[in-house]
């Protein structure tokens, strides 16, 4: 039965040129000195590279191993050391260098044992794709496209047709036509081994042009030869010729000549049920699988005027180009330009020291007379020519006007991208225009456009988001600002009603607006929300990205990524252990702060000495502040311990349960929270042993003795409630004491640690030493500073000759409470009204006293008037 | 060793637009030759003016936009130009009606719109149409062809009468084309009949059908060499062809002339060969071309029968001109591995 052949639309007839590489016989060259593998000389992914300089190889060796499924690996071509990984020059058409894997040559041509396979039709599928895979044959037509990608085509697509392309419609090159002579039968073998691959497809065509007769001839031969033998599919193979054209070998037009379909634009062969491989790749594959052996050299033809000889060459793959021609006799002076491929979609190379890849056809060194310099572009006359010749059936003039204009919309409904570069507009265009350059370009502008369009869609999004969340911030900004303006109304109404005792109403607004901000963003309960969330979230994420890679690893990485893993899981469940408390305590404080009037009197009263009235918005921020102060750290270390017991339990559970070699993981993890319950342990013993200390401290100011309220929370509040008011040097005071504690504590950690973690603790003792002596000189001036202003404290303090300041104040509080013991209550309302009359009396003059010096801290000490003003109304209301 | 980076094809096909030109300059031989021997040397004076004229003017523009000279002129554009100018023009018009037709050609309706490859418009015909309009007296005055004459005009009368207006007499007489528009009484074949021009032809009037000839001949050696494709001038004959035919009516005194006069008087095969083959003014695809040529053709007949002038190529040519870049928004071909042809102005497929 006869093929039938479909006409190729357009197309040119450039000079054969076949004749002068077909004059001498199939060669084998020698071993160069040194081979250069780049690492991507296929299309997808480089490859990775698995050898190391100084490591010796043999031929066959695997020396990159493929990068992905889209990738090829890369086999040492001949034995020899690795000498180099570094840039060298690739044939590629940007003329850029790329990673090389260099071998200098031991000249030996060792060789590993090849593997190979008495029946490869008997291996399934996977087992063949992954020998091609690991051989590394990708496309030797040109394109270089993964043939293991290319086997195994999109599962839905019902491959009906397998084509083997040794067309070679190139000018020049005859390296197909010589395999096809010298291979006929591993190509035939071959294809039936690819057409087994694709789940024996209904034909298998070899397309060969007319004007290789003795390829056709030695084809036929061998198919009638191999017939007698028991291949499977054999009877639907057939040789189909059809007449001489370029680019009748384009994939696309060699699909549409055998079997009148067109692959649709932007897809694949395989949606219409066609795969198409070159030849050279499937004597390669048949090689890989029948006889083991990788992709390690290629036949390519060598031809031009400036060579001596012109032929054909067996090549290891990775010689330099330069002495692949010095072999032909290169006569480097009389070259016009050098060529990997052929004259229509070669390129140019700049560099002889480009090695032959896989894709590497073809060395053309043409003569200065053989290939004259392109003549100077004319316009174009609209001739119309190029549109006759073009394959793709678009309209090249069109294309060229557009692209000069760079109209990319109009290119684009031109079919620019479905433009195969195949240069035929070029060579029939009667004014010299460098076409196919001009839509390489567009293209590119195209796609870099693309991509740009697409990253600044992304980044306007971003922006609108942003924006978004710029316009709710300055809303609630705006709300707040309201409020606080509100507030400030109120205070000065208030401040008028007290028109007697406030002679510093009018400075009373920005203090209360100050005031109000900072409590404000102290007890925005949506704000901590958020944050605690978006914690939760970051711990979630890690867990989950550290369970991906405990997962993916192997060996003793494992057991590394597996406690990362399980650290992230405690912190995950600490985040959301404190998410959970957060919305607890809100809940618990939603209808405090909502609806005052239905909160317990009794707890109203200590924790609002502030008058609470919801009206006021300032005096309700006030109250949730000291709420959510309200939370001793104690109280909260307490709650983290019962938490962390919890965990641990569970964690022991675990690594009870665990097998073998999890349990390592789970025990240190074990180990790790019991050192933090130690720790959170140690933490509330000493802040019970301070907690007295503090809350005799408080007693000193406070107008209720927190001691003498029963429940803890109250008392809780009340001392939350004594921080508040506690002037700066007292804070100074407290955070001195702190530090001293934590000094003493981290000295005897220093002493008991061992030796290496000795230094590390002597710099924390260090640097704690040094942190106090800022802290007592920061006390020093202080005090040097409050003197004048509040000489009545200052003789306070100085008699009592407090050697430190914590115990000063506790004399202080102790003297006071004894005196107020012996108090009737009346009494001691009246002593506690006439106490703070005399001070707001002192922070009266000292504000005036800081207004009239322009000190910096007068906000400070009108909050502080401010403060004592409030306290003295509530207690004159009592 | 660094070698040279050029982009690929690394191959050029033999050809460049100055053999393109110069084998259209060839084509024009014949019908060249039967202008003379039937008309005189008119004709070859009108080219050799019309040369002067055009290099001249494009060597002015580009000296004046800085060009350089010898590359643009070495292309043989407006050598092919001139030379169509001065094939249209009737012999033995005065020198400046050739120099006003050709400064329009190529001054204005070349070198202004940007030179070679941008101009919209057939600058031959431009020129042509500019004294067409202006001088219509000197632009109807064709020469009688040599069977109506005892003698051809001699080289020095013809001089004298290019460059003075005076040297020949009565020279003149009707076209075919003339005598059939202005008859509204006679049937045609009457017409044919008294008619000494067309009794002495056998297709369209004497000498009239050789020069027709010619240039058909041209055409086809053109068509041979590829330098167009067969779609314009095929879609302009056969639709004139087919208009002819249906206005033939058995030759009434209101029909429009039998399809012979009409394919092979005036300048219907120099139209089809030469005019609307520019590839530059017409349309690109091939299917845009059918359609811009069998537009030509359509308006040639109608203005020819239903128009006041008596031939009417360059204005259909010019007026399709016009059209041509909406022909090709709509006329894009099908690309390979497209269900459907696109638009040009689409920016999606559908
Ligand atoms: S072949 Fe060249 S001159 Fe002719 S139309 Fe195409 S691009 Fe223009
Ligand atoms: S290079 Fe592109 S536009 Fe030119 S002929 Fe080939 S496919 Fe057509």
């Amino acid at each position: 039965m006869s093929q039938l052949i479909y006409p190729l639309r357009g197309g040119v007839h450039p000079p054969e040129n076949k004749q002068q590489s077909l004059q001498s016989p199939l060669r084998r060259l020698a071993i160069p000195r040194e081979l250069v593998f780049p690492l991507a000389q296929h299309i997808g992914a480089p490859a990775k590279a698995v050898v190391e300089i100084g490591d010796r190889v043999l031929a066959g060796q695997m020396i990159a191993e493929p990068n992905g499924p889209f990738s090829a690996a890369i086999h040492a071509s001949t034995s020899g050391t690795v000498s180099a990984i570094e840039a060298r020059p690739i044939p590629h058409a940007s003329g850029l260098w790329g990673d090389c894997i260099v071998v200098a040559a031991d000249g030996k041509d060792e060789s590993i044992d090849f593997e190979g396979c008495e029946n490869p039709f008997g291996l399934d599928h996977e087992a063949l794709i992954e020998k091609i895979r690991h051989a590394g044959i990708a496309g030797m037509g040109g394109a270089g496209f993964p043939s293991a990608v290319k086997l195994n085509p999109p599962p839905n697509s019902n491959i009906d047709t397998l084509i083997i392309n040794g067309t070679e419609c190139e000018p020049y090159i005859t390296a197909d036509d010589v395999l096809m002579q010298e291979r006929s039968e591993d190509i035939i073998r071959g294809c039936t081994l690819l057409a087994h691959i694709l789940n024996s497809p209904d034909r298998i065509l070899i397309g060969v042009e007319d004007n290789k007769p003795k390829a056709i001839a030695a084809l036929e031969q061998s198919l009638l030869k191999l017939a007698a033998e028991d291949l499977p599919g054999i009877d639907r193979v057939q040789v189909v010729s059809f007449p001489t054209k370029y680019p009748s070998g384009g994939e696309k037009q060699l699909i549409q000549i055998l079997t009148g379909k067109e692959v649709p634009s932007g897809g694949l062969p395989a949606h219409i049920g066609i795969v198409v491989q070159n030849v050279g790749t499937t004597v390669a594959i048949w090689e890989a699988i029948k006889h083991g052996k990788p992709l390690i050299e290629r036949i390519t033809t060598v031809v031009g005027e400036s060579l001596k000889e012109q032929g054909n060459a067996i090549v290891k793959l990775g010689s330099p180009s330069q002495f692949v021609l010095e072999q032909f006799g290169f006569q480097e002076k009389s070259c016009a330009r050098l060529i990997a491929g052929g004259p229509m979609m070669g390129f140019s190379l700049p560099d002889s020291r480009a090695p032959i890849v896989k894709t590497s056809n073809c060395l053309l060194v043409p003569s200065h007379q053989e290939m004259p310099d392109p003549a100077p572009a004319q316009a174009c006359i609209r001739c119309g020519h190029c549109a006759q010749a073009c394959p793709a059936g678009l309209l090249p003039q069109q294309l060229y006007w557009y692209a000069q204009a760079k109209e990319h919309d109009r290119l684009l409904a031109h079919n620019l991208m479905d433009c195969i570069e195949c240069g035929a507009c070029s060579f029939v265009c009667p004014s010299s225009i460098p076409l196919v350059q001009y839509y390489r370009a567009s293209k590119g502008e195209i796609r870099q456009a693309e991509i740009e369009k697409e990253k600044s869609d992304r980044s306007r999004q971003r922006f609108e988001f942003r924006q978004k969340r710029i316009e709710r911030a300055e809303a609630e900004k705006e709300a707040k600002r309201l409020a606080r303006k509100k507030a400030a109304e109120a205070a000065k109404a208030k401040a008028a009603a007290n028109a007697g005792t406030a002679k510093t109403a009018p400075a009373a607004d920005p203090v209360a607006a100050a005031m109000a901000r900072v409590q404000a963003q102290q007890s925005d309960p949506a704000e901590q929300l958020a944050k605690l969330e978006r914690a939760v979230n970051n711990a979630r994420n890690r867990l989950n990205s550290a369970e991906e890679k405990w997962q993916q690893a192997e060996g003793d990485q494992k057991a590394k990524l597996e406690s990362r893993f399980k650290q992230a899981q405690l912190r995950l469940q600490d985040a959301e252990s404190k998410l959970h408390d957060f919305k607890q305590q809100s809940a618990g404080e939603n209808p405090a702060t909502s609806n005052p009037a239905t909160t317990n009197p009794a707890s109203a009263k200590p924790t609002a000495p502030l008058n609470i009235d919801s009206d006021d918005p300032i005096e309700r921020a006030k109250a949730k502040a000291q709420q959510r102060l309200s939370m001793s750290p104690l109280e909260k270390a307490e709650n983290n311990l019962s938490s962390l017991n919890d965990r641990l339990k569970k964690a022991q559970e675990k690594a009870g349960e665990a097998d073998d070699d999890k349990r390592a993981a789970m025990e240190a993890a074990v180990e790790k929270l019991k050192q933090k319950k130690a720790a959170l342990e140690k933490e509330i013993d000493e802040l019970k042993a301070q907690a007295p200390l503090k809350e005799n401290t408080a007693t000193a100011e406070s107008p209720i003795d927190p001691d003498s309220i029963e429940d803890p929370i109250e008392r809780a509040k009340a001392k939350a409630m004594q921080r508040l008011n506690m002037s700066p040097a007292e804070k100074l005071q407290n955070s001195l004491q702190a530090l001293q504690t934590r000094l003493a504590k981290a000295e005897e950690k220093a002493a008991t640690a061992d030796e290496d973690k000795r230094p590390a603790m002597q710099a924390a003792v260090e640097k704690l030493q040094e942190k106090i002596k800022t802290v007592e000189q920061e006390i020093a001036e202080f005090k040097a500073q409050q003197e004048p202003a509040k000489p009545a404290e200052s003789t306070n303090e100085s008699s009592g000759v407090p050697l430190d300041a914590a115990s000063a104040a506790i004399e202080k509080a102790k003297a006071k409470a004894a005196a107020q013991a012996q108090m009737s209550d009346s009494e001691k309302h009246a002593a506690q009204i006439e106490s703070l009359q005399q001070r707001i009396q002192k922070a009266q003059q000292r504000l005036d006293k800081a207004i009239e010096e322009g000190n910096d801290n007068v906000d400070a000490f009108r909050l502080g008037l401010e403060k004592l003003q409030a306290k003295l109304k509530e207690l004159e209301s009592e | 060793m660094s070698f040279l980076r050029a982009s690929s094809p690394h191959a050029h096909a033999a050809n460049n637009t100055a053999n393109v030109m110069q084998t259209v300059l060839l084509a024009t031989l014949p019908g060249l030759l039967a202008l003379t021997v039937f008309f005189g040397p008119g004709s070859i004076i009108n080219i050799l003016l019309a040369l002067v004229f055009c290099l001249a003017g494009e060597a002015l523009v580009l000296r004046l936009r800085k060009r350089p000279l010898g590359f643009y002129l070495r292309d043989y554009s407006a050598a092919v130009t001139a030379v169509l100018l001065g094939l249209a023009l009737p012999p033995y018009c005065p020198w400046w009606v050739v120099l006003v037709a050709s400064v329009s050609a190529i001054v204005i309706a070349k070198q202004l719109y940007g030179g070679m490859g941008y101009n919209p418009f057939n600058p031959a015909m431009v020129g042509y149409v500019v004294v067409l309009i202006s001088f219509p007296l000197q632009m109807s005055q064709w020469p009688s062809p040599a069977p109506l004459l005892e003698s051809l005009p001699s080289i020095s009368a013809s001089l004298s009468q290019v460059f003075t207006g005076q040297g020949l007499d009565a020279y003149t007489s009707a076209t075919a084309l003339d005598i059939v528009k202005q008859n509204n009484s006679q049937l045609i074949s009457q017409v044919y009949a008294d008619s000494d021009l067309i009794r002495s032809g056998s297709l369209a009037g004497a000498g009239w059908e050789w020069v027709n000839l010619g240039f058909l001949m041209g055409g086809l050696y053109l068509l041979y060499k590829k330098v167009f494709t067969w779609h314009a001038p095929v879609a302009m004959l056969a639709s004139l062809s087919l208009f002819a035919l249906l206005g033939y009516d058995s030759g009434s005194s209101q029909s429009g002339g039998s399809l012979s006069l009409h394919l092979f008087s005036g300048a219907t095969m120099l139209g089809a060969f030469f005019i609307i083959t520019d590839p530059v003014s017409s349309a690109v695809s091939n299917k845009g071309r059918l359609i811009f040529g069998a537009a030509v053709g359509a308006l040639v007949y109608l203005i020819r029968v239903l128009g006041n002038y008596p031939d009417a190529v360059a204005f259909a040519v010019l007026l399709m001109n016009f059209a041509a870049p909406f022909i090709d928004y709509y006329t894009v071909p099908r690309s390979y591995g497209h269900a459907k042809p696109r638009k040009a102005t689409e920016k999606q497929e559908p």
